[in-house]
């Protein structure tokens, strides 16, 4: 009885241990982007970052390295429901390996339960919610491009600094609505602000003047858009047709993208802060990448959640090629483990709680005066380096991170 | 003084906004009903229309320089001819059969009309500035009241009513009714039924893109705008009755105020809160609060 039970469990582990010779599954390496591609996120993630993917793996040069890989490409509508189904079919049908983008919170933090269930990868670009790399972090996971934190301090922390020390709310009733509020309370808090009230809309809300008269009645110096996309566009267009900034108050733009700008047009949306890690107009190398984009993307330049899909795919594949498979938390741990290099966000690395790391700019938008043409949008007013750009490992209770 | 905790000055300030939003329900749902009402078909393709209203205005402005007011009366036509061609081409074969079919035909065309447009555009919006005049705004003492959104609550009183006199006071008004009661008689005493039904829907569309051009200014132009608004649109149109003139003008001012509420008291539940009392209104009057029970 005894030698059987051995022999089963020798048996057993043979099974168990087959699949960890190195190799890639099924002789393809299959990404799936994720996101909005219809509605609200739509402009700012959606097709663009299918766009950004494939350039990304022309870049890397897969074909000529003998790699196959094919990119799949799936809506979830903001629906956390929609968002999880998906990611089933993808992991178990589809025979996926990574899911990237991730657009919603609510969505992020359901796939990525079911990555790790599933035991593939996750990469998150347009996701927010810093507790993907604080109580909700996997070793399956990377947070790529941004998170509520480093928006928080961006944004919040110099808002305060220049006078504005009471704010108001306005908040997208869901997880990511919550966590970027709840960052920037606590930022706003630190540097000596006050925060005199709140409202939090329904997601997604198209008007926003029932809101704007109670932040307008609230008195604070300060209203602080805790939305994203069209949300933001329409609250800060209304605004501005109440008299809001004419009135003395200010708007901070908690996440604001490149393309809410572009929609908004600098006539409304000058001189307003925000916080984002990459700009079209950085460098020569984002340049060059972004022409690039705009070429194969309605001509419009890549905002930061596009442009780090492209970044993250990117660095995918080179942990893929050195580690010769496409095991989930084995490349995770493969790309924690090389340095970054690429024309998004220059040379970085990926913490041990999965959130990667590079500077973080703080951006005012132009007057129409200043601008020279389409896109030509934000001026630097400054730049957060790399190591104080994000939340400090120790800080957020992320299990992965020995204390 | 307060209510609830709620000082009443902001109460007034909630109230107006809510006369304004409601502005747009009844616009959208005065369609909705003059069309169900004479033709018997649910037009799911209303949304679509408003933002195709709201589309020809931005057009234009950016290909012809035309502004605002050129297009308060141009995008109603246009829409409006596009609304015929679709009655002339695929609605009139729907008459004879349920309902069902003609509403899954406009659906079918409004998924497609969007698609196109938000295909081509994107969906952040494009942005379209109110005309000069109407731009500022009064200091009432209790709130700031942009000029604007004044306007926009006038003109649409006045648009709702002129069409409810219209149908319920004069002699076409008569024949519509009529025509709806009983085609074969009415054809009889030798008046144009299909071409009046055909000029109907027309005009239901152009209500449509005519609340377009006055939502341009405040929200984006983005070709979802109808898509999310439409969904209330019909809770309103249920709860006031459908078919039901009177009913659709008088619950989409109301409807907005309470809406409006609903966002000061418990702002969680302000994209609820309609079709929580749409659910009400159901189970006590199942034709809605001003339709005749068939």
């Amino acid at each position: 009885m005894n030698v059987l039970r051995i022999v089963t469990l020798v048996a057993a582990l043979a099974v168990v241990a087959a699949p960890a010779h190195a190799q890639i599954s099924d002789g393809v390496i299959k990404i799936g982007i994720m996101n909005d591609q219809s509605g609200t996120y739509a402009d700012l993630a959606g097709p663009g970052s299918v766009v950004a993917a494939r350039m990304a793996i022309e870049d890397f040069g897969a074909a000529k390295k003998g790699m196959k890989v094919e990119v799949l490409v799936a809506d979830h509508q903001n629906k956390p429901d929609v968002g999880s189904s998906i990611a089933r079919q993808w992991f178990d049908a589809d025979k996926v390996d990574v899911i990237i983008d991730v657009p919603t919170s609510s969505v992020v933090l359901a796939v990525n339960q079911i990555a790790r269930e599933k035991n593939k990868a996750l990469i998150v670009s347009t996701g927010a919610t810093s507790d993907l790399t604080g109580p909700q972090c996997s070793p399956n996971a990377i947070h790529w491009t941004y998170d509520t934190w480093s928006l928080a301090n961006g944004t919040g922390s110099a808002v305060v600094k220049t006078g504005g020390d009471t704010w108001f709310f306005l908040t997208a009733d869901y997880k990511f609505g919550h966590d970027l509020e709840r960052d920037t309370d606590a930022v706003v808090v630190k540097n000596g602000g006050k925060v005199v009230g709140k409202v939090r809309h329904p997601f997604p809300n198209a008007d926003f003047s029932s809101f704007l008269l109670q932040a307008q009645s609230s008195k604070a110096k300060v209203i602080g858009l805790a939305n994203a996309g069209a949300d933001t566009i329409n609250a800060i267009k209304q605004g501005a047709e109440f008299g809001i900034v004419k009135g003395g108050q200010q708007f901070a733009g908690l996440l604001v993208f490149l393309t809410d700008v572009h929609a908004l047009g600098l006539e409304k949306a000058q001189g307003l802060l925000l916080t984002e890690s990459f700009y079209w107009d950085l460098n020569d190398r984002t340049r060059a990448f972004s022409t690039k984009f705009a070429e194969r993307h309605r001509q419009a330049k890549p905002t930061m959640a596009q442009a780090g899909v492209y970044s993250a795919v990117l660095h995918y594949l080179k942990a893929v090629e050195a580690l010769k498979s496409d095991d989930g938390p084995k490349v995770i741990a493969k790309m924690k483990e090389l340095p970054t290099d690429d024309p998004v966000f220059g040379k970085g690395m990926v913490r041990a709680d999965g959130r990667k790391i590079h500077p973080v700019y703080l951006f005012e938008v132009k007057k129409p005066s200043e601008s020279k043409g389409p896109w030509d949008y934000y001026k630097v007013r400054a730049t957060v380096p790399a190591e104080q750009a994000f939340r400090p490992m120790d800080q957020g209770h992320c299990p992965l991170v020995k204390k | 003084m307060t209510i609830f905790g709620v000082p009443t000055q902001a109460l007034f300030g909630q109230l107006l906004i809510g006369l304004i939003n409601g502005a747009f329900y009844a616009l959208l749902s005065l369609g909705l009903s003059v069309i169900f009402g004479l033709l018997n078909i649910i037009n799911f393709a209303h949304g679509a229309q408003y933002m195709m209203g709201a589309f020809v205005a931005y057009f234009a402005l950016q290909w012809t320089g035309l502004g605002y007011w050129p297009s308060l009366l141009l995008a109603p036509v246009v829409v409006g001819l596009f609304g015929i061609v679709l009655e002339r081409t695929m609605l009139k074969r729907l008459y004879q059969l349920d309902h069902l079919y003609g509403l899954l035909l406009t659906f079918g065309v409004a998924l497609v009309v969007q698609g196109v447009f938000r295909n081509q555009f994107g969906s952040s919006g494009l942005p379209y500035t109110a005309p000069a005049q109407l731009t500022g705004g009064y200091n009432l003492g209790f709130m700031f009241l942009p000029t604007y959104r004044a306007w926009v609550v006038v003109f649409s009183l006045v648009v709702c009513f002129a069409t409810w006199y219209v149908i319920e006071r004069t002699k076409l008004g008569a024949y519509l009714r009529a025509a709806t009661e009983n085609p074969t008689l009415v054809q009889a005493f030798g008046i144009n039924v299909p071409r009046m039904i055909t000029l109907t829907y027309g005009f239901g569309v152009a209500l449509a893109a005519l609340a377009g051009v006055l939502a341009a200014p405040i929200y984006q132009v983005n070709p979802l705008m109808g898509a999310d608004l439409i969904i209330v649109v019909f809770a309103v149109v249920v709860i006031g009755g459908l078919g039901s003139i009177m009913g659709s003008i008088v619950t989409g001012f109301g409807l907005g105020v309470i809406e409006g509420f609903t966002k000061v008291f418990y702002p969680e539940a302000s994209n609820t809160v309609i079709f929580v009392i749409m659910a009400l209104v159901l189970l006590v009057r199942p034709a809605g609060l001003f339709g005749r029970a068939t």
